[in-house]
Protein backbone atom coordinates (compact mmCIF):
# COMPACT_ATOMS: atom_id res chain seq x y z
CA UNK A 1 0.00 0.00 0.00
CA UNK A 2 2.54 2.34 0.68
CA UNK A 3 3.55 2.87 -3.01
CA UNK A 4 -0.39 4.12 -3.75
CA UNK A 5 -0.10 5.68 -0.27
CA UNK A 6 2.73 8.47 -1.47
CA UNK A 7 1.60 9.15 -4.95
CA UNK A 8 -1.45 10.18 -3.12
CA UNK A 9 0.27 12.64 -0.53
CA UNK A 10 1.39 14.13 -3.65
CA UNK A 11 -1.83 14.87 -5.63
CA UNK A 12 -3.64 15.97 -2.07
CA UNK A 13 -0.98 18.81 -2.65
CA UNK A 14 -1.08 19.24 -6.28
CA UNK A 15 -5.28 19.57 -5.90
CA UNK A 16 -6.62 23.20 -5.66
CA UNK A 17 -9.20 23.42 -2.99
CA UNK A 18 -11.85 24.51 -5.64
CA UNK A 19 -11.34 21.25 -7.79
CA UNK A 20 -10.94 18.92 -4.76
CA UNK A 21 -14.53 20.11 -3.36
CA UNK A 22 -15.94 19.60 -7.37
CA UNK A 23 -14.52 16.39 -7.46
CA UNK A 24 -15.79 15.08 -3.73
CA UNK A 25 -19.28 16.51 -4.85
CA UNK A 26 -19.14 14.25 -7.84
CA UNK A 27 -17.85 11.31 -6.35
CA UNK A 28 -20.65 11.94 -3.59
CA UNK A 29 -23.43 12.16 -6.01
CA UNK A 30 -21.91 9.26 -7.71
CA UNK A 31 -22.65 7.38 -4.27
CA UNK A 32 -26.06 8.62 -4.37
CA UNK A 33 -26.65 6.65 -8.23
CA UNK A 34 -24.49 3.71 -6.76
CA UNK A 35 -26.95 3.47 -3.96
CA UNK A 36 -29.94 3.99 -6.63
CA UNK A 37 -28.12 1.30 -8.42
CA UNK A 38 -27.68 -1.37 -5.59
CA UNK A 39 -31.41 -0.80 -4.66
CA UNK A 40 -32.49 -1.21 -8.09
CA UNK A 41 -30.83 -4.30 -8.44
CA UNK A 42 -32.09 -5.86 -5.79
CA UNK A 43 -35.46 -4.28 -6.45
CA UNK A 44 -35.68 -6.33 -9.79
CA UNK A 45 -35.31 -9.78 -8.17
CA UNK A 46 -31.05 -9.75 -8.38
CA UNK A 47 -28.66 -11.53 -5.58
CA UNK A 48 -26.66 -8.71 -3.43
CA UNK A 49 -23.68 -9.94 -4.96
CA UNK A 50 -24.60 -9.37 -8.02
CA UNK A 51 -24.13 -5.65 -8.66
CA UNK A 52 -21.55 -5.52 -5.85
CA UNK A 53 -19.33 -7.94 -7.27
CA UNK A 54 -20.18 -5.99 -11.01
CA UNK A 55 -19.50 -2.53 -9.36
CA UNK A 56 -15.79 -3.82 -8.04
CA UNK A 57 -14.56 -6.21 -11.37
CA UNK A 58 -17.03 -3.81 -14.38
CA UNK A 59 -16.86 -0.27 -12.52
CA UNK A 60 -19.10 1.30 -15.20
CA UNK A 61 -22.25 2.84 -14.03
CA UNK A 62 -24.10 2.86 -17.73
CA UNK A 63 -23.08 -0.90 -18.81
CA UNK A 64 -24.38 -2.01 -15.16
CA UNK A 65 -27.47 -0.12 -15.08
CA UNK A 66 -27.90 -2.12 -18.57
CA UNK A 67 -26.63 -5.37 -17.76
CA UNK A 68 -28.95 -5.47 -14.41
CA UNK A 69 -31.55 -4.00 -16.56
CA UNK A 70 -31.63 -6.52 -19.01
CA UNK A 71 -30.77 -9.60 -16.61
CA UNK A 72 -33.82 -8.57 -14.57
CA UNK A 73 -36.30 -7.90 -17.08
CA UNK A 74 -35.51 -11.69 -17.92
CA UNK A 75 -33.25 -11.33 -20.53
CA UNK A 76 -30.42 -13.44 -22.16
CA UNK A 77 -26.80 -12.62 -20.07
CA UNK A 78 -25.21 -12.78 -23.15
CA UNK A 79 -27.11 -10.30 -24.65
CA UNK A 80 -26.67 -7.91 -21.64
CA UNK A 81 -22.88 -8.59 -21.71
CA UNK A 82 -22.90 -7.79 -25.25
CA UNK A 83 -25.26 -4.50 -24.61
CA UNK A 84 -22.58 -3.61 -21.67
CA UNK A 85 -19.69 -3.81 -23.83
CA UNK A 86 -20.71 -2.05 -26.58
CA UNK A 87 -22.31 1.10 -24.07
CA UNK A 88 -18.13 0.56 -22.74
CA UNK A 89 -16.84 0.92 -26.45
CA UNK A 90 -16.76 4.90 -25.26
CA UNK A 91 -13.60 4.13 -23.45
CA UNK A 92 -11.12 3.19 -26.23
CA UNK A 93 -11.66 6.89 -27.17
CA UNK A 94 -11.18 7.82 -23.45
CA UNK A 95 -8.53 5.88 -23.16
CA UNK A 96 -6.94 7.82 -26.17
CA UNK A 97 -7.40 11.00 -25.08
CA UNK A 98 -5.92 10.42 -21.34
CA UNK A 99 -3.00 8.12 -22.29
CA UNK A 100 -0.36 10.63 -20.83
CA UNK A 101 -2.63 11.71 -17.84
CA UNK A 102 -2.48 8.43 -16.39
CA UNK A 103 1.37 7.48 -17.65
CA UNK A 104 3.30 4.69 -18.47
CA UNK A 105 4.32 1.00 -17.42
CA UNK A 106 2.45 -0.23 -14.51
CA UNK A 107 0.00 2.75 -13.61
CA UNK A 108 -1.74 1.96 -16.80
CA UNK A 109 -3.63 -0.98 -15.23
CA UNK A 110 -5.31 0.70 -12.17
CA UNK A 111 -5.49 3.99 -14.23
CA UNK A 112 -7.83 1.83 -16.85
CA UNK A 113 -9.88 0.33 -14.19
CA UNK A 114 -10.43 3.44 -12.72
CA UNK A 115 -11.54 5.32 -15.83
CA UNK A 116 -14.96 6.92 -16.36
CA UNK A 117 -16.56 9.74 -17.90
CA UNK A 118 -16.37 12.00 -14.58
CA UNK A 119 -12.57 11.96 -14.27
CA UNK A 120 -12.11 12.01 -18.22
CA UNK A 121 -13.63 14.74 -17.94
CA UNK A 122 -11.64 16.77 -14.93
CA UNK A 123 -8.94 15.99 -16.17
CA UNK A 124 -8.90 16.89 -19.63
CA UNK A 125 -9.97 20.30 -17.87
CA UNK A 126 -7.37 20.93 -16.24
CA UNK A 127 -4.36 22.99 -17.59
CA UNK A 128 -1.23 21.59 -16.95
CA UNK A 129 -0.47 18.07 -16.91
CA UNK A 130 0.59 17.58 -13.19
CA UNK A 131 -3.00 18.95 -12.97
CA UNK A 132 -4.48 16.45 -15.08
CA UNK A 133 -2.89 13.44 -12.93
CA UNK A 134 -3.94 14.74 -9.83
CA UNK A 135 -7.68 15.43 -11.41
CA UNK A 136 -7.89 12.22 -12.66
CA UNK A 137 -6.05 9.72 -10.04
CA UNK A 138 -8.25 11.87 -7.22
CA UNK A 139 -11.18 11.64 -9.35
CA UNK A 140 -10.47 8.19 -10.52
CA UNK A 141 -10.02 6.65 -6.77
CA UNK A 142 -12.89 8.86 -5.28
CA UNK A 143 -15.34 7.60 -7.80
CA UNK A 144 -14.62 3.97 -7.08
CA UNK A 145 -14.65 4.09 -3.50
CA UNK A 146 -18.19 5.53 -3.15
CA UNK A 147 -19.54 4.28 -6.00
CA UNK A 148 -18.99 0.46 -4.54
CA UNK A 149 -19.85 1.91 -0.74
CA UNK A 150 -23.01 3.12 -2.47
CA UNK A 151 -24.08 -0.03 -4.28
CA UNK A 152 -23.83 -1.72 -1.30
CA UNK A 153 -25.47 0.33 1.05
CA UNK A 154 -28.33 0.47 -1.09
CA UNK A 155 -28.25 -3.02 -2.10
CA UNK A 156 -28.44 -3.38 1.45
CA UNK A 157 -31.67 -1.28 1.77
CA UNK A 158 -33.10 -2.14 -1.37
CA UNK A 159 -33.56 -5.73 0.27
CA UNK A 160 -36.33 -3.45 2.63
CA UNK A 161 -37.54 -1.17 -0.89
CA UNK A 162 -39.42 -3.15 -2.87
CA UNK A 163 -40.57 0.02 -5.09
CA UNK A 164 -37.60 2.46 -5.50
CA UNK A 165 -39.68 4.53 -8.20
CA UNK A 166 -41.72 6.23 -5.26
CA UNK A 167 -38.28 7.86 -4.25
CA UNK A 168 -37.89 8.99 -7.90
CA UNK A 169 -34.19 7.07 -8.34
CA UNK A 170 -35.33 5.66 -11.67
CA UNK A 171 -35.40 9.46 -12.98
CA UNK A 172 -31.87 10.15 -11.06
CA UNK A 173 -29.95 7.68 -13.41
CA UNK A 174 -30.90 9.69 -16.83
CA UNK A 175 -30.42 12.70 -15.23
CA UNK A 176 -26.61 12.14 -14.32
CA UNK A 177 -25.84 11.22 -17.67
CA UNK A 178 -27.29 14.04 -19.29
CA UNK A 179 -25.35 16.19 -17.39
CA UNK A 180 -22.37 14.29 -18.30
CA UNK A 181 -23.03 14.90 -22.11
CA UNK A 182 -24.72 18.13 -22.02
CA UNK A 183 -21.14 19.74 -23.24
CA UNK A 184 -20.30 17.58 -25.67
CA UNK A 185 -23.46 18.50 -26.84
CA UNK A 186 -23.42 22.19 -27.70
CA UNK A 187 -21.10 20.89 -30.47
CA UNK A 188 -23.74 21.04 -33.45
CA UNK A 189 -22.55 18.25 -35.70
CA UNK A 190 -22.86 15.66 -32.34
CA UNK A 191 -25.93 17.05 -31.61
CA UNK A 192 -27.60 16.54 -35.01
CA UNK A 193 -25.86 12.88 -34.69
CA UNK A 194 -27.44 12.20 -31.67
CA UNK A 195 -30.56 13.42 -32.12
CA UNK A 196 -30.81 11.48 -35.13
CA UNK A 197 -29.53 7.95 -32.73
CA UNK A 198 -32.26 9.38 -29.89
CA UNK A 199 -35.03 9.14 -32.76
CA UNK A 200 -33.93 5.46 -34.03
CA UNK A 201 -33.73 4.38 -30.70
CA UNK A 202 -37.47 5.49 -29.81
CA UNK A 203 -38.61 4.05 -32.42
CA UNK A 204 -36.88 0.99 -32.50
CA UNK A 205 -37.73 0.32 -28.63
CA UNK A 206 -41.06 -1.30 -29.28
CA UNK A 207 -39.61 -3.62 -31.75
CA UNK A 208 -36.27 -5.09 -30.77
CA UNK A 209 -34.78 -6.52 -27.50
CA UNK A 210 -33.17 -4.56 -24.97
CA UNK A 211 -29.88 -2.89 -25.46
CA UNK A 212 -29.99 -3.35 -29.46
CA UNK A 213 -32.07 -0.21 -29.88
CA UNK A 214 -29.53 2.38 -28.40
CA UNK A 215 -27.10 0.61 -30.26
CA UNK A 216 -28.51 1.11 -33.52
CA UNK A 217 -28.46 4.85 -32.67
CA UNK A 218 -25.07 4.94 -34.15
CA UNK A 219 -26.81 5.18 -37.72
CA UNK A 220 -26.85 8.81 -36.37
CA UNK A 221 -23.28 8.40 -36.85
CA UNK A 222 -23.61 8.98 -41.14
CA UNK A 223 -24.64 12.80 -39.99
CA UNK A 224 -21.24 13.33 -38.35
CA UNK A 225 -19.01 16.07 -39.48
CA UNK A 226 -15.34 16.26 -37.81
CA UNK A 227 -14.50 19.78 -37.06
CA UNK A 228 -12.14 21.22 -39.60
CA UNK A 229 -9.64 22.75 -37.19
CA UNK A 230 -7.85 20.44 -35.00
CA UNK A 231 -9.84 20.58 -31.90
CA UNK A 232 -7.65 21.36 -28.61
CA UNK A 233 -9.49 19.39 -25.84
CA UNK A 234 -11.40 22.11 -23.61
CA UNK A 235 -9.61 24.75 -23.91
CA UNK B 1 -32.53 -15.14 -12.69
CA UNK B 2 -31.31 -17.39 -10.74
CA UNK B 3 -28.39 -19.42 -12.69
CA UNK B 4 -25.54 -18.21 -10.67
CA UNK B 5 -22.59 -20.25 -12.65
CA UNK B 6 -23.65 -18.49 -15.79
CA UNK B 7 -24.45 -14.93 -14.18
CA UNK B 8 -20.78 -15.25 -12.71
CA UNK B 9 -19.72 -15.86 -16.33
CA UNK B 10 -21.22 -13.14 -17.99
CA UNK B 11 -20.17 -10.45 -14.77
CA UNK B 12 -16.56 -11.97 -15.70
CA UNK B 13 -16.58 -11.73 -19.52
CA UNK B 14 -18.06 -8.03 -19.20
CA UNK B 15 -15.43 -6.92 -16.37
CA UNK B 16 -12.59 -8.45 -18.87
CA UNK B 17 -13.87 -6.88 -22.32
CA UNK B 18 -14.07 -3.81 -20.14
CA UNK B 19 -10.81 -3.65 -18.94
CA UNK B 20 -9.78 -4.38 -22.40
CA UNK B 21 -11.72 -1.41 -23.75
CA UNK B 22 -9.93 1.04 -20.92
CA UNK B 23 -6.80 -0.47 -21.59
CA UNK B 24 -6.95 -0.33 -25.30
CA UNK B 25 -5.88 3.74 -25.44
CA UNK B 26 -2.89 4.05 -23.01
CA UNK B 27 -1.57 0.38 -25.23
CA UNK B 28 -2.20 1.92 -28.73
CA UNK B 29 -0.88 5.39 -27.99
CA UNK B 30 2.28 4.08 -26.77
CA UNK B 31 2.91 2.15 -30.26
CA UNK B 32 1.48 4.36 -32.49
CA UNK B 33 -0.39 8.02 -33.10
CA UNK B 34 -4.33 7.72 -33.79
CA UNK B 35 -5.46 10.53 -36.10
CA UNK B 36 -6.99 13.45 -34.79
CA UNK B 37 -10.32 12.68 -36.91
CA UNK B 38 -10.67 9.07 -36.25
CA UNK B 39 -10.06 10.12 -32.19
CA UNK B 40 -13.13 12.80 -32.56
CA UNK B 41 -15.06 10.28 -34.70
CA UNK B 42 -15.07 7.84 -31.47
CA UNK B 43 -16.20 10.39 -29.30
CA UNK B 44 -18.48 11.16 -30.69
CA UNK B 45 -19.80 7.99 -31.21
CA UNK B 46 -19.45 7.37 -27.36
CA UNK B 47 -21.85 10.61 -26.61
CA UNK B 48 -24.37 9.62 -29.45
CA UNK B 49 -24.71 6.09 -27.59
CA UNK B 50 -25.27 7.24 -24.06
CA UNK B 51 -27.65 10.08 -25.40
CA UNK B 52 -29.96 7.28 -26.66
CA UNK B 53 -28.94 5.31 -23.25
CA UNK B 54 -30.83 8.96 -21.78
CA UNK B 55 -33.70 9.05 -24.25
CA UNK B 56 -34.73 5.42 -24.29
CA UNK B 57 -33.86 5.06 -20.27
CA UNK B 58 -35.88 8.41 -19.72
CA UNK B 59 -38.77 7.93 -21.88
CA UNK B 60 -39.21 4.27 -22.45
CA UNK B 61 -40.39 1.69 -19.82
CA UNK B 62 -39.25 -1.67 -21.72
CA UNK B 63 -41.28 -2.04 -25.04
CA UNK B 64 -44.01 1.09 -23.93
CA UNK B 65 -43.89 4.32 -22.74
CA UNK B 66 -42.38 5.26 -19.70
CA UNK B 67 -45.73 7.36 -18.29
CA UNK B 68 -45.15 11.28 -17.23
CA UNK B 69 -43.59 11.27 -13.41
CA UNK B 70 -39.45 9.66 -15.06
CA UNK B 71 -39.17 12.38 -18.19
CA UNK B 72 -40.39 15.03 -16.04
CA UNK B 73 -37.72 14.05 -13.20
CA UNK B 74 -34.91 13.70 -16.09
CA UNK B 75 -36.24 17.23 -17.93
CA UNK B 76 -36.08 18.91 -14.72
CA UNK B 77 -32.33 17.40 -14.05
CA UNK B 78 -31.25 18.34 -17.35
CA UNK B 79 -32.38 22.14 -17.28
CA UNK B 80 -30.62 22.06 -13.90
CA UNK B 81 -27.81 20.29 -15.69
CA UNK B 82 -28.18 22.82 -18.43
CA UNK B 83 -27.69 25.61 -16.17
CA UNK B 84 -24.55 24.59 -14.82
CA UNK B 85 -26.00 23.69 -11.67
CA UNK B 86 -24.28 21.41 -9.18
CA UNK B 87 -24.35 17.50 -10.12
CA UNK B 88 -25.36 16.71 -6.83
CA UNK B 89 -28.71 18.96 -7.01
CA UNK B 90 -29.19 17.38 -10.80
CA UNK B 91 -29.21 14.22 -9.30
CA UNK B 92 -31.65 14.84 -6.28
CA UNK B 93 -33.92 17.51 -8.43
CA UNK B 94 -34.52 14.28 -11.02
CA UNK B 95 -35.33 12.19 -8.30
CA UNK B 96 -37.46 14.10 -5.81
CA UNK B 97 -39.34 15.71 -9.02
CA UNK B 98 -40.71 12.48 -10.36
CA UNK B 99 -40.98 11.20 -6.10
CA UNK B 100 -43.59 14.24 -5.64
CA UNK B 101 -45.22 13.75 -9.16
CA UNK B 102 -45.69 10.26 -8.18
CA UNK B 103 -47.07 11.36 -4.36
CA UNK B 104 -49.44 13.17 -6.54
CA UNK B 105 -50.90 10.37 -8.20
CA UNK B 106 -49.11 11.18 -11.90
CA UNK B 107 -47.50 8.08 -13.24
Amino acid sequence: MVFIIKPMRSIWRTLDRGLARDIALVCLADGVVGMSYGAISVGGGLPLWVPVLLSIVVFAGASQFLFVGIVAAGGSPIAAVIAGLLVNTRHVAFGLAVSDVIGGGWRRVPGSHLMTDENVAFALGQEDLKQRRAAYWAGGIGIFACWNVGVLVGGLAGTMITDTDVFGLDAAFPAVLLALVLPALRDRSTRTAALVGVVVALAATPFLPAGVPVLLALVGMVFYRAPKPALEVSR
Amino acid sequence: MNNTPLMLGAILILAVGTFSLRFAGPLMRSRFEIPERTQQFLAAAAIVLLTALIATSALMDGHGPAGIARPAGVLVGGILAWRKAPFILVVVAAATTAAVLRLLGVP
